[in-house]
């Protein structure tokens, strides 16, 4: 059906709808079949945005599975010691297509760079502001008092340097704690902050999502969500995993001004390992639900191919952007 | 050909340059302004100011909105992304871009399952971020125009303005019967119900004006429109028409006083009509029975304004019906009208107009109560009669509030 109506729709005199071509459209129904080309669009049209972004500028699906391990090096202790260069610049960005945001940016993107270390190690971050307002970094995690990333506020111009040492092993975050933080948060100043325990997790194809969304025209409600930026990138981008392949995904949640957000993937169920923090599952389940600040790790093997899609399981997000697939595909191994 | 200037042939030429002077001279500012001046200062990281408006909304079928679009801020706008109900929506627009010129419009064409009798909200989000909406009250199929609607609207219409137009017509014989005084009484009672008929037209007109893009300046366009048709019919109805003053010549006088009370009327009617076409369009009435007789009552005592100018005449059958006509049949041309392309813009036109033709009857018809030399102007009679014509309007009227 889904397909018979696509053609009609082409056959419409729709020339302007070219993204159709794809046939892409979602809408809540069932998806039918897993080894469908075409998704299923019903009589009842398209629910999705228009064309695609610039994926020269900010590609969501390298950001995935991108992890930032800084420079490495021994402190003369022995300890390893991690470096990295953070600058705050004010950036446009596209968060849908054609849709652009003055975003404030930690390294010119949003969310900044997932930084990722070791249990123990000594972290040391020089923080540059670039941008027109004082910012700071607040990590989470252990560290003394004035490395906290709240009083020394760093005005446009200054610089910092934090350093601590990596503890507790969990998934964490960072982000700017100027005020006013509402608005600091939400322009774009945040990421995740990965701390692998010593005894490293089983191999997994890893990948980080942020939810987020932006309140664009400024009226305290956001209208765009996504995970890691750009509405429903993977939904026309499906991120492609193996059948079987142990999946794990680092999700925090940035979302401001919506009270809660959450995570429900189709058509199959996950450990969740939640804050990170331990390593033994907490949870069997298929729909998690997360404040602003909350993370955990989830941990998925998807038991048969073909697409699944996964959003927010609040209905609102998921059609304003908080949406995509998994392309599960048999090994070719 | 006379020349323009006083000394008829001499120096014209060094007049036209004197008159011209200052235009050349802004010319040559402006050139300047542009190519070397403190635009500069102008030119912030601000996100351009951007207007659009939603003029109109046609759900032409059970899986389409189609947005009609106006841009009337100073520079063009680029619809990015639209939302329906709070959910990004493929959508396809006339003409195939995305960027709408300054003044410019676009019809935006979105598939989309609303439903009957609901509530909708559409959102155009453009390529800065800015959120343009509009509100579907109460969704319903649109008319399309074909013979049922086109026919179903004309019957509102006669309706709502042609029948009680002519059963206020009817009044004619009785009216003729009356005394100095109470013809006097009935003449100021016709002034009372304009005065209303000009305060609710006006009303209607700002309620227009309000909706139109920034850019057309609304209001002023309703002051422009009530002035323009004021001053127009009056110049019209004073143009010497070759009657002499004798009887015959009087009687044509206030005919044609008659008849702008009914070109008027005529053009309060035509906002009655857009105002019930469009209410009916968007699904913001549901044109129940008591609705239609209100507009019945409310209207019947237009047609005993027309005729009380000529009620000591005696005026043909034909001319009777012209009257009527002209008051009552551009109702139907409103209902079309606003049923099927309403316009903020060319409604709140309209309507000003309407006010101007209003105003100028209320002229004429005063000066006729002040000449008539056998009541006092200020005549119990006279009070009595302006106040009853605004109570019965404004009592009335309490049947058809939209």
């Amino acid at each position: 059906m889904a397909k018979k109506f696509n053609r009609r729709w082409m056959l419409g005199g729709t020339v302007g709808a070219v993204s159709l071509a794809r046939g892409t459209g979602i809408v809540g129904s069932p998806i039918p079949s897993a080894d469908q080309s075409v998704l299923g669009a019903h009589e009842a049209g398209v629910m999705s945005t228009m064309g695609d972004v610039d994926l020269t500028r900010f590609d969501p699906s390298t950001f995935l599975q991108s992890f930032d391990y800084g420079q490495v090096s021994q402190l003369s202790s022995g300890q390893t010691l991690r470096e990295w260069e953070i600058i705050a610049v004010d950036q446009e960005i596209e968060i849908a297509p054609g849709v652009y945001f003055p975003a404030w940016t930690y390294n010119g993107q949003v969310p900044g760079p997932t930084l990722r270390c070791t249990e123990g190690d000594r972290l040391r971050i020089r923080f540059a502001n670039g941008g027109s307002h004082a910012h700071t970094i607040h990590f989470h995690g252990f560290h003394p008092a004035d490395m906290d990333g709240v009083f020394e506020v760093i005005m446009p111009g200054g610089e910092f340097v934090y350093e601590f040492d990596a503890e507790p092993f969990g998934l964490h975050l960072y982000h700017c704690h100027s005020v006013p933080l509402k608005r600091h948060i939400h322009k774009g100043l945040y990421g995740a902050f990965i701390v692998d325990p010593k005894k490293p997790r089983a191999v997994a194809r890893e990948m980080v999502m942020v939810m987020n969304g932006f309140d664009t025209n400024f009226d305290g409600d956001n209208e765009v969500y996504a995970v890691n930026t750009v509405a429903f990138h993977y939904h026309r981008h499906p991120i492609k995993v193996q059948l079987q392949e142990r999946v794990r995904i680092y999700l925090v949640n940035l979302l401001e001004f919506d009270l809660i957000n959450s995570l429900h993937i189709h058509g199959n169920f996950f450990d969740v390992f939640r804050t990170g923090t331990g390593l033994v599952r907490d949870e069997f389940t298929d729909t998690i639900m997360m404040c602003q600040g909350e993370r955990h790790i989830l941990e998925i093997s998807f038991r048969h191919p073909g697409k699944f899609m996964f959003h927010a399981h609040q209905s609102e997000f998921a059609e304003l952007g908080w949406m995509g697939f998994f392309e599960v595909v048999e090994s070719t191994l | 050909m006379d020349g323009i200037f006083r000394g008829r042939g001499v120096n014209t030429v060094k007049q036209w340059i004197q008159g011209l002077l200052p235009v050349a001279l802004l010319a040559i500012l402006l050139v300047l302004f542009f190519n070397y001046g403190p635009l500069g200062i102008f030119n912030t990281a601000f996100p351009p100011v951007e207007e659009l408006t939603i003029e109109r909304v046609v759900l032409s079928e059970p899986n389409r909105i189609t947005l009609h679009v106006m841009n009337g801020g100073p520079n063009s706008v680029s619809i990015a992304q639209i939302m329906v109900d709070d959910a990004f929506w493929q959508h396809w627009t006339e003409p195939q871009t995305q960027t709408i010129p300054r003044l410019g419009h676009m019809k935006v064409h979105i598939p989309y399952p609303w439903v009957e009798g609901e509530t909708h909200e559409v959102t155009l989000l453009t390529s800065t971020g800015l959120t343009f909406s509009r509100e579907i009250p109460v969704a319903t199929q649109s008319p399309r125009v074909d013979f049922l609607y086109l026919w179903t609207f004309a019957l509102l219409g006669i309706y709502a303005g042609v029948i009680p137009v002519f059963l206020g017509l009817l009044w004619y014989p009785f009216l003729r019967e009356l005394n100095a005084s109470w013809i006097s009484f009935f003449l100021s009672l016709t002034v009372g119900l304009l005065v209303f008929l000009a305060v609710d037209t006006l009303d209607e007109a700002l309620n227009s004006a309000e909706v139109v893009p920034g850019v057309l300046q609304g209001v002023s366009l309703v002051a422009i429109g009530i002035i323009s048709s004021f001053l127009i019919l009056l110049y019209l109805s004073h143009l010497k028409r070759g009657h002499s003053d004798k009887e015959e010549g009087r009687f044509w006088k206030r005919y044609r006083t008659a008849r702008m009370i009914a070109l008027g009327i005529g053009f309060h009617n035509l906002g009655e009509g857009l105002a019930i076409g469009s209410s009916y369009a968007v699904g913001e009435i549901a044109l129940g029975t008591s609705l239609v007789i209100g507009f019945t009552l409310h209207n019947i005592t237009e047609g005993l304004g027309i005729v009380a100018p000529i009620a000591k005449d005696r005026p043909s059958i034909i001319q009777l019906i012209g009257l009527g006509a002209i008051a009552g049949g551009p109702t139907i041309l409103g209902t079309w009208i606003g049923g099927f392309s309403y316009s903020p813009v060319w409604a709140a036109l309209f309507l000003a107009i309407g006010v101007g033709a209003i105003l100028q009857v209320i002229y004429e018809l005063t000066l006729l109560v002040v000449k008539r030399q056998e009541v006092a102007f200020y005549s119990s009679y006279n009070l009595l009669g302006f106040l009853l014509g605004l109570g019965v309007m404004y009592g009335t009227g309490l049947l058809v509030v939209v």
